[in-house]
Formats: structure tokens, C-alpha cells, sequence
């Protein structure tokens, strides 16, 4: 049904000519759901934009063809391109709600293109829409003709977006990462909305992502790109019991599943034993009825419920939740950037909750709590070097100066791994990896007792946060850390953490032992949760 | 010692190359960086290069048209317009850098204090200057000069006092959108007051947009003052000034004596260009993105 | 759903009505500071310069001079209420009286040259949007960058040399009529509407004749903020991911261009018109100047030269309350626009 031969795309950029994707041919059966999976900057985007001939200003579709039904995607008229768009072949994308046009009503959005391919006329037109929204399964669809995209919820919103791409019934329809931004449950619903309406369709699809779970589960075949290329395809059970290209296998290794080490996320070659971490008896941290109330435009937000848990020395737990939860206010308020409303923070048996947030900078337990945080990028001052971020809670805090402030400096950044050569870099000038580096070496400088580690891979590309993961549990054992783990993503909380608290509206709905709650998780939500994640297949036998 | 190293590792690369980048496939930029130190120039040395006093009368020389003895031509006493025009420079040039500067210390610290801490500060500061801005700025220039009397000072505090909310909503704005970002709460972490932290890592990275907003608001700025004194608000005859020479010129002008008016205006309008193009070379430098 | 659309909106127009409540209140303060903060004594200056002690300590008393500033500050509002501004001294009649009769003149002028630039400097901008690199592109950056540096009275003034003196095809440059003609009967006070009510359209062509050169003037100068908005917000709209949406449903270039990417940019455009609106009145005064043109801008400039502060200061706010009306216009119509007021959360 699509047949793509040698397409390369390149972008003219102020660096001259840079090459996108070089060359790739692969084919569509009819009724078929192919994944294409590669990390950030594969060319897996563009390749789907080049299709649809939608390319962002300067790229070009250098050479190949895209033959669609006999059509040739990259010679036919602008024209007939247009028709084909909507009609033929759709495309969803992710970010669902900047997606749709903000000053419009959803219901005449998809009038817009329902009118455009002559599907309905003026007078069908409210009728066939609201059908389009039923499809979508969107309940009160005819009150939701009427909304804007402000007044939804990012799932509704890529409901309306699946529904406009698929209301004029197009025969292959491309989902841009659709899932990214949205929570793990909101994730699973529409993911099952696609393929559903896919296959009752009989349609086919491309779906592009970064995650390979998710691509296998879904997907018929997967093909994994990098640098524009194809490096391999296949079967997703086939591709991820046996491997066959290096990158490939590196990929399906850093990929979190049941059952497995956080050791197993790298290469065997970097395999090292794990270091042992003791965990003793007595609380570090004892958090209990903690409550935080906001002042909202209509009554009182409460964003933390009267939370209670531990942390025990050397302990690490993790903090789940969806997002709007509470996970993040809590570690605020942990780390003493938020003042609480109302309970107690005893951190090594004294009430840190007692001082005021802004006092606590001065506070000569500021170095026993650190944190790491959700985005590397934003976390470094873009002025600042590499060194000098490092430096500054030395000096701030630790009144170090001198030689032996660049001595420790430099310990640090052999501790994270982090060359020294990169030392008096600034951040836009180091990979995303590297800063994550940077961010990590700064929080454990004064090496705390307790660490806050507020998603810190959430940005990352698996391959890297694979590395970054282990590189954080070399590091607990070494320097005796306990930590907080905060996350949405139960497999990887599952690889780090000792203990689990589960969040939902501000509340903890349980929590336990990682292993337990994992394996035999008591409250629904958990449940949702747990079944809400992908599963990739099993991984190939180590021989 | 420690923050020495610090500081001078990290002035080397990046910045540079890309000035150099930018002022070479941009010519225009390169262009209104030769005219901004013409305008220097012009207004440091001015005074001690022009052919002529510029206050000399001479009844017997008067509105001569341009020549090589007069390039721009004489007035309507027989002052030399060239030498005026050049020696002019330096009063209308620190007219708008006097009020510039005071609007942007000024602009500065209540935007970093109302962005930073909001709450009621920050609802005041948004109170005044929303009454400031209910002027039409020209005009509430000429109340407050009329009202705190004609003089070259009040121009300036006229001038810096309408270009106050403009640097203080952009200041607020840009540390607004910092204050809760990772590398301000890291900063926190690691020992730093609120006031280092909005001092020391927020305010400098507010530091591009606002020297961008600086040019701009230079050339604004020196045609509002010129504005002024074509009413015959502040600078008195017969000093040599660009808008009040303007202004003796337009009474020649329906009766074909175009020089008076027209060099004066034409030197005006390439300061006040120059300025523009400066502040949209520096966006180009600061943030390739912003080009508009 | 359709009630519960309408009511936050109908909520939000009350209270961005209310809102100009507290500016116009901060206006009027600052109008007050700036007719006491005159330049020596008041009290002396009302008094003439022959006046002896006594003379200047009665004024002192009959202006209320003598009283609080607090309590003078309740005098000059309850005269305000009564739409007093006190006596113009050169002119010898009420400030209130003089700029109400000029004010059509202010309005007309202005309007005219908004209209006229509006009318440019959006298809300008949009057509430089959408072909960026275009001749169209480096038109529009020649003229944003060149506009914004052109000091109004300096175009008018050189308008004038070419037109009137070197063409002599512009009338001379002296109000707003040429005494040959007879100002129509005043009904809006706006000529060009006053004539072809009555159906004068000599007198009509004699003012629009006055008017190009002022209105065009003033254009130019309102020319380049708009303009510069309307390609960075088009731009903008241009490069959203709903643009990428719509794009990819085949929607056809019109409907993309104008449907989706042209009403989202208006929004900023219209909040622009606010800053633009600031820049006219003000300049409105230099031009005013230039061409003789007897609006209030006029007024106050003659009024300054003989330092009639009353007629100043009334002009200052009369400007200012005129402004703030604009100003509630402009976000009522952008109300109209944009669908999320009323509901946003910040």
C-alpha cells in the first residue's frame, strides 16, 4: 500500500546542508500497524512529515519516492497532495492541545475538514461531526461540539485531534509520538481508542515513538531507526528476543521490564556487579501528616493530604503518581523550597517543617538535603559552567575555596563520570546526558544524607537513562545515601527502590515494599496503574 | 581566587564566535555598529572638530544655501547649520542616555522585586504602572515638564519616567518566568539567599533582552526628547539642539529654505535609525528566534 | 454548555469595565500632583505679576490653595465631576469649553491616519509572513525599521516642502479648511461627515484636501508598530502545531492562512493597537503643530508657550481619560476575539 525507496530529506541550516534522513526504504502492507522507534534526532519525525509533505520551513525531500496506491508522494501536484491529506492519509501528533486551533470550536474543526473533502455539506455538517466525536468515543458529544480546546483534558483533546484525522475515513493514518505528555493511564486508553479504530477500519498505520514497549505492543512490525537510518526491522517479538544490529539490542537492553536488574538495562560489556546498600532500621525521615493548601480563584486547593511515611537510612523509596497528584508539591516541601500548611518533617528526629522555607537556606542541614532535578536543562544556569555550577554549593555552603575547591570539583566530576575536559563548558554546549552529569555531581557535592530525585530521567532517551539510572545507584552505595525517587513510571521505580508510595489527588493510596505492591498490589488504582504500563516481550536468553 | 578562574574560563568561547557569525552574514548589523561610533564620535569630539561656533551670529550671512563654505548652509541669523548639527549631538545623545539609564535602574529593580516576590508588591507596581500607561505617553511627557518646569533635568526625568514600565514589565516578566526554574531553586539548595539568587543567577539572564530593549528605547527616547523641544518644552534657543532646530526650520520651510529643517531632521532620523538597528542586530545576536 | 459559555464571558466584560475604575482613579491623582506641582506658587501665578501680597493671599484663599492637599484634592475632583477644568487665561473661556470644541478636530485626524495605516500595515504584514524573503519581506523590514525612527513633525515638515512647495499640489498647510470654503454645520464636528450629511462635497473634497498630508504623516508613523506585529504574531501562528494539524487534514491554503492562522494572530495585533494608540495621541500633537491643524494637541502647545497651565493640565487628562476609553475598547473587542477570556486561569 506504501512503498518508500531511498527517501532522504535534508534541512538547510545556518551550518549548511544537514541531512535528516538518509536514504530509507521500507514498505506498508495493507491493514498493517508498523512502528517506527528511535531516540530523539533519528529522523523518525521527519520521515513521516516528508510523507505527508508537510516538512517545516527549509527541509526538502533530496531524493527516492514514496509510492502510495501507485501515487508517487514526492512528484504529485501540491493539488492532489492536498487531497490526499485527510482523505487518504491522516496524522496525529503529540502535544495534543497546542494541535488544535485555540480559538475554534472542536466541532467545527472537524467541519473543517469534513466540508474540505466533501464529506458532508453545510447542513450534515453538525451531524457528521458530532458522529466523528462518538466515534472518538467522547461522551456528551454534542455538548463537546460546542467546546474549545482550553476546556478539555489533554486525552480529550487527542481524542479530537484522532477524530478529526480520522473523519473523512483515510485509508493510513500516522500517529506522531501521541502519547507523549500524557499520563500512563490516559496513555493506555487512547493508544487503545487507535488501534481499535484501526483494525474495526481495516486501516493502515505508522506509529513513530520512542518507546519500544509501547511500539511492540501495539505494532505488527517495528523498525528501529538512527541517524536517519534504518538500522533494523522486524518482528517485535522476534526483534526483541534476538537483536540483530548492536544498536538495536542496546535499545531493547535499556528498555525497563518485569523481572530484571537495573544492571541488565546496559550493555552485558558494562555489566558490573552491583554494590551492595545497607539499609538500617531507624527513620532518616519521618514525614507525617504533611499538608499543603493552596488558595485557589474558587475555595482551597489541596494539592497534599495528610501524608505520612519513612525513610529509613540508606533507604531508597520511590513516590508514584500521575500527573496533578501531589508528587511534586511533596518533595517540595521536603526539600524545603515550599512551606508546608500543616505536619511534621523530622529529619534526623528534628522538625524541619518548623522553619521557614526561605530560613532554611542558612540552615547547617541545607547540604543534608539535596535534590536532582526533573530537567536537567533548565536546572544549570545557562551562564554558568559546568565547574562553576559545581562549585557553587562548595562555596556557598561547604566555604570551600582555592585548590581545594577545583581538587574537589574534579573528584566530583570523576565520580559521576563526567571528563574533566568538559569542566568549563556551558550547558547548551553539553549533551543532555552530560548535564544530567553535571546536575547529579552539584546535588551530591556536599555529599547529603537524604537525595530528592524528581524524575530525573524523564527527559532522557532510554539509552542514556539506562546509564544514568545505574550511575545513581554506584552512587548510593558508595556514599550511603538515602533517597526519594519520584516518578510516573513504575518500572523504573521498580529497578531503584526499596519501598513504593503510590499518590493519587493529593492522597497516598498505598504503599509497601516495591516488590509487594508490585506483585500483588491491593488498591484498584495501583492495579491501573501497573496494567496502564507497556510490556515489552521477554528479552533474548543471556547465554 | 576560586570565583577568578571561574569567571575567565568561562568568558572564552561560544559568545564571540557567534557575534562574529551574526555581524558577518548580517551587514546591515555591521552597518549600525560603524554608525553608532560615528554618533560617538560626533559627540565626544564634536565640539573641538566643527568649522564653526556654533552660537556666532553673522546678519550678513544669513540663510545661505548649502556650499562648500557652509555644507549644510547657514540660518536665518547666519549660524553655520553644519556646526550645529554636529555639536548638537552631545545634548540630545545625553538626554536619552541620562533618562535610559535612570529608566533602567529604576525599571530594574522594582521588575525583579515584583517579579520575584509578587503578591501585594507586585500588585502596587502593576497599579502604578498601569496609571502611568493610561497616558498617551508623549503627552504625559509634556504634563510633567510643564508641571515641574522647563528645563533640560525635567526633560530627562519626563523621559525616563514614561520609559520606567517598559523596562520594569520586561524585567518582571523575564524573572517571573525564572523564579521557579530549576537552576533558581538549585541555587536555593545550595545556600544562596532569595536575594542572591535573584541577584546573582535570575537578574543576569534577564541582562540580553534588556540591553536589546536599551538600544530600541535609545532611539525612542532621543526622539521623544527632540519632540519636546519642537513645542518648546525644555532646551531654549539658542542652544543647538536637533528638534528645536526643527522647529526654527519649519517656519522656512513653505518658503523654500528646506536646509534649516531638513539636515537637522535627516541627522535625527539616522541617530534615531542607527539605534533601531542596533537593537535589532542585538536581538539577531541574543536570540536568533525572536527575529521579527 | 451554552449558558455556562456566556456567563464567565459576560462576567469577564463587568470586570474588565471595572478594571478602568482604578486607572481612571490613578489618572485623576496624577493630574491633580501635576497641576500642584506648577512651578513656583500657584496662588502668585493666578494673581498676575502686579499683584501685591494681599491680591495673591485672596486668590490663594479662593482657589482653596490655603487648604490640605487632601481636601483640595475632594475640591478638584468635585470640580472635575461638574466638568470643570478650570479658566484658560489665554483664551479666556472654560479649558472643558475649548477642548470639546477642538476635540473633533484631534479625533478626526487621527482616526483618519489609524484607518489609513490599518489598512497597510496588516496586509503588509501578513503578505510578509507568509513570504518570508519575499520583495514583499525586506518591504515590510525597510519600512518597520525605517517608521519607527522617522520623527513625526520631520516627515510632515518635509511633506510640505514637497508637496506644497515644490508640487503645489497640496493645499498650504493651515487647519483644516481653506478659507475659501465654509465650515459645514457642526452635527459630529468631523467635516469630512458634517459635509456629506449636507451634501457639500466641494467643501467635502476642500477637507479631505487638508487632511492627507496630516493623516499621512501620522500613518507613517503608526505604519511600522503594526506592521511589525502583524508579521512576528502571523509568523508565530504560522509556525503553532495547529497549523501542522490543519495542514495535514488537507485543509486548503486559504482556509489555513485565513481561517486558522490569521484570527489566532490577530490577537496580539489588536493588544498592540493599545501602545499604537498611545504613540498617535502623542504625535498627534507634533503633527498638529506642523499643519496648524486646530485640535487639542494645538491648543495645548499655544497654551504652553504662554504658560497657560490650566489649559495644559486639562489637556493632559482629558488625553489620558481618552486613552483609557480606547484602551477599554480594544480589550472588549478582544474579548470578542478570543474565546478563553473569562476562563483563564492565571
Amino acid at each position: 500500500m506504501l512503498s518508500v525507496k531511498d527517501l532522504a530529506v535534508s534541512f538547510q541550516t545556518r551550518r549548511g546542508s544537514v541531512d535528516a534522513v538518509r536514504g530509507i526504504s521500507f514498505e506498508l502492507e495493507k491493514g498493517e500497524i508498523l512502528g517506527i522507534v528511535g531516540e530523539s534526532g533519528s529522523g523518525k519525525s521527519v520521515t513521516s512529515y516528508a510523507l505527508m509533505r508537510i516538512l517545516d520551513v527549509g527541509g526538502t525531500i533530496k531524493s527516492g519516492e514514496a509510492v502510495y496506491s501507485g501515487v508517487d508522494l514526492r512528484r504529485v501536484a501540491e493539488k492532489t497532495m492536498r487531497d490526499i491529506r485527510g482523505r487518504e492519509i491522516s496524522m496525529i501528533f503529540q502535544n495534543p492541545r497546542a494541535a488544535l486551533n485555540p480559538i475554534r470550536k472542536v466541532g467545527h474543526q472537524i467541519e473543517d475538514v469534513l466540508r474540505r473533502h466533501a464529506k458532508a455539506t453545510r447542513y450534515t455538517a453538525r451531524e457528521k461531526a458530532i458522529e466523528a466525536l462518538e466515534a472518538v468515543k467522547i461522551r456528551d458529544a454534542v455538548a463537546r461540539y460546542d467546546a474549545y480546546p482550553f476546556e478539555l483534558s489533554g486525552g480529550m483533546c487527542q481524542r479530537i485531534v484522532i477524530a478529526i484525522a480520522l473523519a473523512c475515513d483515510p485509508r493510513l493514518l500516522i500517529a506522531d509520538e501521541p502519547t507523549t505528555g500524557l499520563d500512563i493511564t490516559t496513555q493506555k486508553a487512547v493508544m487503545d481508542l487507535v488501534s481499535e479504530l484501526i483494525r474495526a477500519r481495516e486501516m493502515s498505520s505508522i506509529l513513530i515513538t520512542h518507546d519500544l514497549g509501547l511500539a511492540a505492543q501495539y505494532c505488527d512490525r517495528i523498525m528501529v531507526m538512527k541517524d536517519g537510518g534504518i538500522v533494523e526491522q522486524g518482528d517485535p517479538v522476534e526483534l526483541f528476543s534476538n537483536p540483530q544490529h548492536s544498536y538495536t539490542r542496546k535499545l531493547v537492553d535499556a528498555t525497563p521490564r518485569e523481572g530484571e536488574s537495573i544492571r541488565s538495562l546496559l550493555p552485558p560489556e558494562d555489566r558490573k556487579p552491583e554494590l551492595p546498600h545497607d539499609v538500617s532500621e531507624d527513620a532518616l525521615l519521618d514525614v507525617r501528616n504533611l499538608t499543603k493548601t493552596y488558595r485557589g480563584k474558587s475555595g482551597p486547593v489541596h494539592a497534599v493530604k495528610n501524608i505520612s511515611f519513612t525513610v529509613k537510612r540508606g533507604q531508597s523509596v520511590g513516590l508514584v503518581g500521575e500527573s496533578g497528584c501531589g508528587k511534586s508539591t511533596t518533595s517540595e516541601m521536603l526539600v524545603r523550597l515550599m512551606d508546608a500548611t500543616a505536619g511534621e518533617i523530622l529529619f534526623d528526629g528534628v522538625d524541619i517543617a518548623a522553619m521557614p522555607a526561605a530560613a532554611f537556606a542558612k540552615n547547617s542541614r541545607r547540604g543534608d538535603i539535596q535534590m536532582v532535578f526533573q530537567d536537567a536543562t533548565d536546572s544549570l544556569n545557562p551562564r554558568h559552567t559546568a565547574r562553576h555550577t559545581i562549585a557553587e554549593p562548595l562555596q556557598r555552603l561547604g566555604q570551600m575555596g582555592g585548590s581545594e575547591l577545583s581538587t574537589r570539583i574534579e573528584e566530583l566530576a570523576g565520580l559521576v563520570g563526567l571528563p574533566a575536559t568538559l569542566l568549563d563548558r556551558f550547558p547548551h554546549q553539553l549533551s543532555g546526558g552530560q548535564k544530567a552529569r553535571v546536575g547529579i555531581a552539584r546535588a551530591i557535592a556536599l555529599e547529603p544524607k537524604f537525595l530528592i530525585l524528581d524524575e530525573p530521567t524523564a527527559a532522557l532517551d532510554v539509552s542514556i537513562q539506562a546509564v544514568v539510572l545505574n550511575l545513581l545507584m554506584d552512587l548510593r552505595a558508595k556514599l550511603g545515601m538515602s533517597y526519594l525517587f519520584v516518578s510516573h513510571d513504575l518500572h523504573v521505580v521498580r529497578l531503584l527502590c526499596d519501598h513504593v508510595v503510590v499518590m493519587k489527588a493529593g492522597e497516598i493510596v498505598e504503599q509497601g515494599p516495591t516488590l509487594q505492591v508490585m506483585s500483588n498490589p491491593q488498591e484498584p488504582y495501583t492495579k491501573e496503574l501497573l496494567s496502564a504500563a507497556p510490556k515489552p516481550p521477554a528479552r533474548r536468553i543471556v547465554a | 581566587m576560586s570565583d577568578a578562574s571561574i569567571k575567565s574560563a568561562a568568558k572564552s568561547s561560544g559568545g564571540l564566535d557567534h557575534l562574529i557569525y551574526v555581524l558577518r552574514a548580517n551587514p546591515v548589523t555591521m552597518l549600525a555598529f560603524c554608525m553608532f561610533a560615528l554618533i560617538i564620535l560626533a559627540a565626544v569630539f564634536g565640539p573641538s572638530l566643527v568649522p564653526y561656533d556654533p552660537l556666532a551670529t553673522n546678519a550678513a550671512n544669513a540663510l545661505q544655501a548649502p556650499s562648500l563654505a557652509h555644507w549644510f548652509g547657514t540660518d536665518s541669523v547666519g549660524r553655520d547649520v553644519f556646526s550645529r548639527v554636529i555639536v548638537a549631538t552631545r545634548l540630545d545623545l545625553s538626554i536619552s542616555v541620562a533618562a535610559v539609564a535612570l529608566s533602567f535602574v529604576v525599571g530594574s529593580v522594582l521588575g525583579s522585586v515584583a517579579g520575584y516576590w509578587g503578591g501585594w508588591l507586585d500588585a502596587v507596581l502593576n497599579r502604578v504602572l498601569d496609571t502611568i500607561m493610561a497616558f498617551p505617553l508623549f503627552v504625559l511627557a509634556m504634563g510633567i515638564v510643564a508641571a515641574l518646569g522647563n528645563t533640560i533635568e525635567n526633560i530627562i526625568y519626563a523621559t525616563a519616567i514614561i520609559n520606567v514600565p517598559f523596562y520594569a514589565r520586561l524585567v518582571r516578566a523575564e524573572v517571573n518566568i525564572r523564579r521557579d526554574s530549576g537552576f533558581a531553586r538549585a541555587a536555593k539548595l545550595s545556600g544562596n539567599s532569595d536575594i542572591r539568587v535573584l541577584a546573582m543567577h535570575i537578574f543576569p539572564n534577564a541582562l540580553p533582552p534588556m540591553m536589546v530593549q536599551v538600544s530600541l528605547n535609545l532611539g525612542w527616547a532621543i526622539l521623544n526628547a527632540a519632540g519636546l523641544s519642537f513645542i518648546g518644552l525644555g532646551v531654549r534657543p539658542p542652544t543647538a539642539e536637533w528638534g528645536i532646530m526643527v522647529a526654527e526650520g519649519a517656519n522656512f520651510i513653505v518658503s523654500g529654505e528646506w536646509w534649516l529643517a531638513v539636515f537637522p531632521g535627516l541627522t535625527l532620523m539616522i541617530a534615531v535609525f542607527t539605534f533601531n538597528l542596533l537593537g535589532d542586530g542585538l536581538r539577531d545576536i541574543v536570540d536568533p528566534r525572536q527575529r521579527t | 454548555m451554552a449558558t455556562a459559555n456566556t456567563y464567565p464571558r459576560l462576567r469577564a466584560v463587568m470586570m474588565r469595565i471595572a478594571q478602568s475604575i482604578p486607572v481612571v482613579v490613578g489618572v485623576v491623582v496624577i493630574s491633580f500632583l501635576l497641576t500642584r506641582a506648577l512651578p513656583g506658587d500657584p496662588a502668585a501665578y493666578f494673581a498676575g505679576a502686579a499683584a501685591d501680597e494681599a491680591s495673591i493671599e485672596e486668590i490663594r484663599v479662593a482657589l482653596g490653595l490655603d487648604k490640605p492637599l487632601i481636601q483640595q484634592f475632594f475640591i478638584y475632583v468635585g470640580d472635575l465631576l461638574q466638568g470643570d477644568l478650570g479658566q484658560s487665561i489665554s483664551s479666556g473661556q472654560s479649558v472643558a469649553a475649548d477642548l470639546a470644541k477642538r476635540l473633533p478636530a484631534s479625533l478626526e485626524l487621527t482616526l483618519t491616519a489609524l484607518i489609513v495605516s490599518c489598512g497597510i500595515a496588516i496586509p503588509l504584514g501578513v503578505l510578509a509572513a507568509t513570504q518570508p524573503g519575499s520583495w514583499i519581506d525586506h518591504l515590510c523590514r525597510v519600512v518597520v525599521t525605517a517608521g519607527v525612527s522617522l520623527p513625526t513633525f520631520f516627515t510632515g515638515i518635509v511633506l510640505i516642502y514637497v508637496f506644497y512647495y515644490l508640487l503645489g499640489i497640496a493645499p498650504s498647510p493651515l487647519g483644516r479648511l481653506d478659507f475659501i470654503y465654509i465650515e459645514p454645520d457642526r452635527v459630529t464636528g468631523f467635516y469630512l461627515i458634517d459635509a456629506a450629511v449636507v451634501g457639500d462635497w466641494e467643501t467635502w473634497l476642500g477637507a479631505l484636501k487638508q487632511l492627507v498630508l496630516p493623516a499621512v504623516t501620522l500613518a507613517l508613523f503608526t505604519l511600522a508598530p503594526i506592521a511589525r506585529m502583524t508579521r512576528a504574531a502571523m509568523l508565530t501562528a504560522l509556525s503553532s502545531d495547529f497549523i501542522r494539524t490543519a495542514k495535514a487534514a488537507g485543509l486548503t491554503n486559504r482556509k489555513v492562512l485565513y481561517g486558522y492562522a490569521f484570527r489566532n494572530a490577530l490577537l496580539p495585533v489588536v493588544t498592540t493597537l493599545g501602545m499604537v494608540f498611545s504613540f498617535a495621541l502623542g504625535a498627534n500633537v507634533l503633527v498638529e503643530k506642523v499643519f496648524a491643524w486646530p485640535g487639542i494637541g494645538s491648543y495645548a502647545v499655544e497654551a504652553l508657550v504662554v504658560s497657560d497651565y490650566a489649559a495644559v493640565q486639562g489637556f493632559v487628562l482629558a488625553m489620558a481619560l481618552l486613552f483609557v476609553l480606547l484602551n477599554l475598547i480594544i480589550d472588549l473587542a478582544y474579548t470578542a476575539i478570543d474565546p478563553r477570556i473569562g476562563f483563564a486561569s492565571k
